[in-house]
């Protein structure tokens, strides 16, 4: 029988690089299921690091577990679509069938269930990850057949394929979705502009980054090419960890090749020959696929040495693995976790275009700009330039969930209208919209004329829809237990505040908000808006805000009409008392109903 | 009163800075008080605790890991600045267990010090109450991880000066805490030493060291000779000399 120290040898013996210690990680975690205080020890010793450095890491990402947590994971995608589509009465269903507690490991030690952050299926929840595998549309009946398979002890590997079935459900393509490719096209379009013309062209098109902040990818680029330095790298930002978001893992999925070409294209034009793909845990399904298209594209002369024939032109890619922290998709967090660190901001300036992956000069963008930059390669900047609006040129990719007959992906050149993308995926009655994930805005009817665009509404892709019938204050309060549960802890005022920002909401939800609490949730939404270190706790408080602002009856029907309600409940206090000296008599209470 | 080539404006009043310095250091070299707790000018710039947010030119930034630059005006003395400290200090109060009257770093701690200096009346908040064990296996330290602030000015001081890395940051969120690098995670397995520069950089009362706790009176401490904002600028204006 192989040991658990033969198993930590080979895999740290592969590559003992420091860096590579968070998928060192993961692939130990992989075969022994979790990281045992031995396995960490030897890890340790294996890389030269102190045991603090395996530990720390280890610690951060919600995937790595330094506990025992059963041969199947299973953990439910809380986004609030996924709630909308009933996943907390399944969540429900299967812990009761199982007869555990959320988080709890059943006493043979075969299986735990708990919930996740959102796994980009909002288009087909509910969604769930049993060990790292997707499974998405998840029903009373999927739950009763998945019990049944954890009971018997049936290996994942032979559960029902339809499980794991993920669909692209590309409603609206544009010309990124809907052209006809011709894998090399784009990367022999680069090297015939040259790697100036290819940067000039970047300029022309005024591509700016999908990932959010549209910053112009051009500047970016440049910036990296005219940095010091001898070496540099391209990173793509595959870390789609807004909820609501998933265009990412569809064109990762169908349109990989452009993703790759993509990043050899911005290699070739900032003088980079080392690309990283940063793929979130949740997309672990899609690692072998892409492993293979890299195989497939090596053989093919689309990466390697000289490619496509091209003197001096090298550019190979490797695929990180994350591990659930969505804070990870922060550039400078993201790279912080690519060198095998915990996912926390690092201070800006200096940005990763001069210090970036290694201390190294580093662009880093998001999925869809590198899948676009095979567009403005192929048909040139000034083509490019044309589609769109002024300020924000050429198609966005919107990832659509909620309250509709068509959720999935629609592509549409920038500046269509909240109304029309409506309209398209069968939305009727809508409340509100929430534009860019929880980080983002809250629209209601009265704005649904407004344009997707960098000017008008910016958005990273999710569009998430509310209908009459739904509770904004619900969605409020999900996306802040989200932002208290991802928040890195390093700065105080999104360590400290999401928490009690969580905490406020939950005391509104019990009944026992006042005034006072919704003061609260102000004053700490501008505190946080004013003094985080990352665009996290920024953002943390604006659904809040938003929604207390548009949505004010929501929250109204649950306040207390006193000014005020205390935080503890003198007599909930009491139940630990009662049940140590068996007393449950009307004495035993405080303030009891009259 | 304009700036000049080697001067930034605080609060209107011009205050001269080195090439290369932050906000921050110049701020103190030059007698103004920004308030502070993760920031020691011998470490490298960390920007975690957020008390010294100022506003530069327009906008939030951080004072201890922004470079002074000319043409810069930094408010620092504003009702809303004021108000974020004040709250600040009151999170870190709550997060943790900070039992001031029973703590023997009363008067030297700088998280009750600022909490005076603010005018901080009461936390505020909900307390958290997180269980967080003391260890005291070390024969000349103790670590009492409650009155731990998370400002890593130990995790530095051991990696950077002590060589060491006995101290690391691990978990996320509220559940983030110091940890320590020895087999059995106890401080007393590890290679640390009283001596070490790590063992003397603690704002608060995390890292004591033993049987001094009460070598001077309460009463006669740093904090309460003068306040903290008077002491730091006093220091670094000394040091600068």
């Amino acid at each position: 029988m192989v040991g658990e120290s033969d198993v930590v040898a080979r895999i740290v013996q592969r590559r003992p690089d420091p860096t590579r210690l968070l998928q060192i990680l993961i692939e130990a975690q992989e075969e022994l299921g979790w990281i045992s205080p031995e396995t960490a020890r030897a890890i340790a010793s294996g890389l030269g690091v102190p045991i603090t450095r395996v530990e720390s890491v280890v610690q951060f990402y919600s995937f790595l577990y330094d506990a025992p947590r059963g041969r199947y994971r299973i953990l439910f995608s809380d986004n609030i679509t996924d709630r909308m589509l009933g996943s907390l009465a399944l969540f429900e269903h299967m812990l009761k069938r199982l007869r555990l507690r959320r988080g709890e490991i059943s006493a043979d030690g075969a299986v735990s269930v708990d919930l996740t952050s959102c796994t980009g299926m909002c288009d087909q929840g509910p969604a769930a990850l049993v060990n790292t595998r997707a499974i998405t549309k998840l029903t009373a009946r999927r739950v009763d057949e998945i019990c049944d398979l954890v009971r018997g002890g049936v290996a994942i590997a032979e559960w029902p394929a339809d499980y794991f079935r993920v669909e692209d459900n590309i409603r609206r393509a544009d010309a990124l979705l809907g052209s006809r490719y011709d894998p090399g096209s784009a990367l022999r379009a680069a090297i015939a502009h040259g790697r100036q013309g290819m940067l000039d062209e970047m300029k022309l098109s005024n591509l700016r980054g999908r990932g959010g902040a549209g910053f112009t990818t051009s500047v970016k680029w440049e910036g990296c090419r005219n940095a010091p330095g001898a070496e540099r790298f391209v990173v793509c930002n595959a870390d789609e960890g807004e909820p609501g978001t998933f265009k990412d893992r569809v064109l990762l999925t169908s349109y990989a090749e452009r993703v790759f070409e993509g990043m050899a294209i911005a290699g070739f034009a900032v003088g980079a020959a080392r690309g990283l793909l940063y793929l979130r845990g949740e997309y672990r399904h899609l690692l072998d696929p892409l492993e293979a298209k890299l195989e497939a594209m090596r053989r093919g002369r689309l990466l390697g040495a000289s490619i496509c024939g091209a003197q001096g032109f090298d550019f190979d890619i490797d695929i990180h693995l994350g591990a659930g922290a969505y804070i990870c998709g922060e550039e400078s967090a993201l790279i912080e976790s690519l060198e095998g660190k915990p996912g926390k901001p690092r201070i800006r300036p200096p940005f990763p275009v001069t210090v970036g992956y290694l201390g190294k000069p580093t662009v880093v963008d998001n999925v869809e700009t590198l899948a676009q930059a095979t567009e403005v390669a192929l048909h040139g900047g000034r083509m490019f330039a044309g589609r769109g609006t002024k300020h924000s040129a050429g198609t966005k990719i919107l990832s659509v969930s909620g309250d509709c007959s068509r959720p999935g992906l629609y592509e549409y050149p920038f500046g269509v209208r909240i109304e029309q993308v409506l309209k398209d995926c069968g939305a009727s009655d809508v409340a509100a919209v929430q534009i860019s994930g929880p980080s983002g805005i809250c629209l209601t009817p009265d704005e649904f004329r407004r344009h997707i665009a960098f000017e008008d509404v910016p958005t990273a892709g999710a569009f998430m829809v509310f209908g009459k019938e739904r509770d904004l204050f619900e969605v409020a309060r999900n996306f802040a237990h989200f932002f208290a549960h991802e928040s890195c802890g390093f700065c105080t005022p999104c360590r400290v505040g999401t928490a009690l920002m969580r905490d406020a909401l939950d005391k509104i939800a019990d009944g026992r908000g006042s005034r006072y609490e919704i003061n609260e949730l102000m004053r700490l939404s501008e505190l946080l808006r004013r003094t985080s270190h990352c665009g996290l706790g920024q953002t943390a408080g604006n659904a809040v805000r938003d929604t207390w602002l548009k949505f004010r009856p929501a929250y109204e029907r649950r306040l207390i009409r006193g000014e005020f309600d205390p935080a503890v409940d003198l007599d909930a206090a009491l139940a630990r008392a009662r049940e140590i000296a068996g007393r449950e008599d009307a004495a035993a209470h405080i303030g009891a109903e009259a | 009163m304009s700036a000049t080539d080697a001067t930034i404006l605080i609060d209107d009043a011009p205050v001269p800075f080195r090439p290369g310095q932050t906000i921050l250091d110049a701020a103190l070299e030059g007698g103004v008080y920004i308030p502070h707790l993760c920031h020691d000018p011998e470490f490298e710039p960390h920007g975690s605790c957020k008390l010294c947010s100022v506003v530069v030119n327009g906008r939030s930034a951080s004072a201890c890991t922004m470079k002074a630059a000319a043409g810069q005006e930094v408010e620092v003395d504003t009702p809303d600045l004021h108000a974020y400290r004040r709250t600040l200090l009151q999170m870190l109060f709550v997060e943790g267990n900070h039992f001031c009257p029973g703590c023997e770093k009363s008067g030297d701690c700088q998280l009750q010090a600022l909490a005076y200096d603010s005018e901080m009346m009461t936390p505020h908040f909900v307390e958290f109450y997180p269980r967080r064990p003391v260890d005291a296996s070390h024969p000349d330290v103790l670590l009492d991880l409650n009155r731990c602030i998370q400002c890593e000015l130990c995790v530095r001081a051991s990696r950077d000066v002590d060589g060491k890395s006995v101290f690391a940051l691990a978990g996320r969120g509220m559940a983030s805490h110091i940890i320590v690098n020895s087999p059995s995670g106890r401080l007393g397995d590890s290679n640390f030493s009283a001596a070490d520069k790590a063992a003397h950089v603690c704002p608060v009362g995390a890292i004591l060291i033993k049987r001094v706790g009460f070598k001077t009176p309460i009463g006669e401490r740093r904090y309460d000779l003068e306040p903290i904002s008077e002491e730091a600028t006093r220091c670094a204006v000394e040091v600068a000399k």
